[in-house]
């Protein structure tokens, strides 16, 4: 049994480890160079982890959502909840221009917070049935809160700013010094791993949650400031990266069930191995330029999304 | 024994319950019947404190539902709520195990092992422990949520409508595992749709009608003719079977 278990882990680690590898090698500069030791310690390994660490935390935080919404069809690129963190963030800045990253990063988390409650609150009196109707209030939620940071940004001319917060998430920028907030997000997606438990028998429903001597109102908030703070940091640090808590949960469930203990681990390997992969397919095919990896992942993610609207017509 | 006290509650405008108190009998089983909409189901998930309370008092085990721990209420009933509907993948064996933690909080001992294997083997799941619960018949995942409420192991169980989508084979045997369950000093409270089932099995019958209690007793007082028929407004009449009421209403 315990091996059993095991096993979908194991592989996930066998199948991270030439893949965090190959990302370490990819690139125009020659390792074996004098710089090449500067190169990998600068440049190369950061890279790699921030990659790692998105994967993981956005796979974590896209079950997170699910159970907290009790929907498989949303993330927290689908739920406003990267928009809200860009607008926290993005005011902020304009209030506050002499802050420090901490303080930012405070403005970001809170303003993910405040817009996923929201989106729960507009989500609350939807037929459950409808399976739909919450993914398609969340683009619309986002969309509303997207259109708001884009307004504000072009009033203020931080539209760049906004532009690297919202559009493309991609990895080209990275280097030591200036992704080590992805660790806060990994620190988050931990949190869950340790709450697994309480979030399973959160998506069975407040009653059963009740009964079990748990309060779900507690462990909503627990998941909320998961997933709002893993979305801050990934939109602040990268960028946006769609779809991939949204098809990395999905497909881990398939396979495994949604048993989070087990589960969970699996989920954030994965999710770090697909952005991996999508990575080192983004740098290597208009090499030595890049594609962003979120583009990449789009194309991928989009297929599958379809997929699996499709597999499963209205409800589960 | 579970006191309930001048217990009202309302929904918006509506008055679902009204003036409410009663007390429900320990190492019994007890029904509560009477039509849609006469507030059973409220009743008992106020008691479970699924509900907030609006007024009134509730005590189980002489636990306060409004201010005992959460997790001291939940060693002392399990609840099966009414239609559970799971999103997640779970197997059945998994969501039976989760009736654990309110006694290993997340560290499964060997004891709550075997308290998983009884109550799957008591719902007749042995064959099915595997399977994903989206896998299921209806009455095979409720069948499952039950086996769940039993691995709790609580001297309380609360039951809304837990023969909904069985069989009449598995209705029985479940009866009858909450019979051998009362005789080991358990005491079950449960709302119940089909009123033959509260005949047959019941100790103490409770039976509301528009938010208020129209009768509550042995089945033998709350199974009179007149006080079935003014309860559910219809015709009916109340044979003896076995030493035992049996109403026929379907004629």
């Amino acid at each position: 049994m315990i091996v059993l278990r095991a096993r979908p882990l194991v592989l996930m680690v066998l199948a991270l480890i030439p893949l965090a590898l190959a990302s370490l090698l990819i690139g125009v500069a020659d390792l074996s160079g004098a710089q090449g030791g500067l190169i990998l310690s600068i440049s190369r390994w950061p890279r790699t982890l921030a990659v790692m660490l998105t994967g993981a935390a956005l796979a974590v935080a896209g079950v997170v959502m699910q159970e907290l919404v009790r929907n498989r069809f949303v993330e927290p690129g689908t739920t406003g909840t990267g928009e809200a963190a860009a607008l926290g963030l993005l005011l902020a800045t304009l209030a506050f221009p002499e802050a420090g990253i901490g303080t930012r990063m405070i403005a970001a988390s809170l303003g993910g917070l405040a817009g996923t409650a929201v989106f729960l609150s507009l989500i609350r009196h939807l037929p459950p049935q409808e399976v739909l109707l919450i993914p398609l209030t969340g683009l619309i939620w986002s969309g509303v809160l997207g259109a708001v940071v884009l307004h504000i940004g072009w009033q203020t001319d931080l539209i760049q700013l906004v532009g690297i917060w919202l559009m493309t998430g991609e990895f080209s920028g990275v280097i030591a010094g200036r992704y080590e907030l992805l660790w806060i997000a990994g620190l988050a997606a931990g949190l869950a791993l340790f709450a697994a438990d309480r979030l399973a028998i959160l998506g069975l429903g407040d009653g059963v949650a009740r009964g079990l001597g748990l309060n779900p109102e507690a462990v909503m908030r627990l998941g909320l400031v998961i997933v709002a703070v893993v979305t801050a940091m990934v939109m602040a640090t990268v960028g946006m990266i769609p779809f991939l808590g949204l098809v990395v949960p999905n497909i881990v469930s398939r396979v495994m069930g949604d048993n989070l203990r087990a589960s969970l681990p699996v989920t954030a390997l994965a999710g770090a191995g697909l952005l991996l992969t999508c990575d080192i397919i983004g740098r290597l095919l208009i090499f030595p330029y890049e594609l962003p990896v979120s583009t990449v992942l789009g194309v991928l993610g989009a297929g599958v999304f379809l997929w699996l609207l499709w597999r499963r017509p209205g409800h589960d | 024994m579970i006191a309930v006290s001048d217990v009202h509650h309302h929904i918006g405008q509506a008055q679902i319950l009204r003036d409410i108190t009663l007390t429900l009998p320990a190492g019994k089983i007890t029904a509560l019947i009477g039509p849609n909409g006469a507030g059973k189901s409220t009743l008992l998930s106020l008691v479970a404190r699924l509900t907030p309370l609006q007024q009134g008092q509730i005590t189980v085990a002489g636990l306060d539902v409004q201010r005992a721990p959460s997790r001291e209420l939940a060693r002392t009933m399990a609840i099966l709520p009414q239609n559970v509907a799971v999103f997640s993948r779970l197997r059945v064996r998994e969501l039976v195990a989760f009736g654990r933690w309110p006694h290993h909080q997340g560290r499964p001992g060997p004891q709550d092992a075997a308290k998983v294997a009884a109550a799957l083997h008591d719902m007749g799941l042995d064959d099915l422990s595997h399977r994903f619960l989206d896998q299921l018949s209806g009455g095979q995942r409720q069948r499952a949520h039950l086996a769940m409420a039993l691995a709790q192991d609580t001297p309380w169980l609360l039951l809304d409508e837990p023969l909904a989508a069985l069989d009449m084979a598995h209705a029985r045997a479940l009866m009858q595992t909450l019979a051998r369950l009362r005789d080991s000093g358990k005491s079950i409270v449960m709302v119940l749709h089909e009123v033959n089932y509260a005949a047959a099995w019941a100790d103490h019958v409770v039976a509301l009608k528009a938010g208020r209690v129209l009768a509550h007793g042995t089945p033998e007082t709350v199974f009179a003719p007149d006080v079935l028929g003014a309860l559910y407004d219809t015709r009916l009449r109340v044979i003896r079977q076995d030493g035992r009421p049996l109403v026929l209403h379907h004629l």
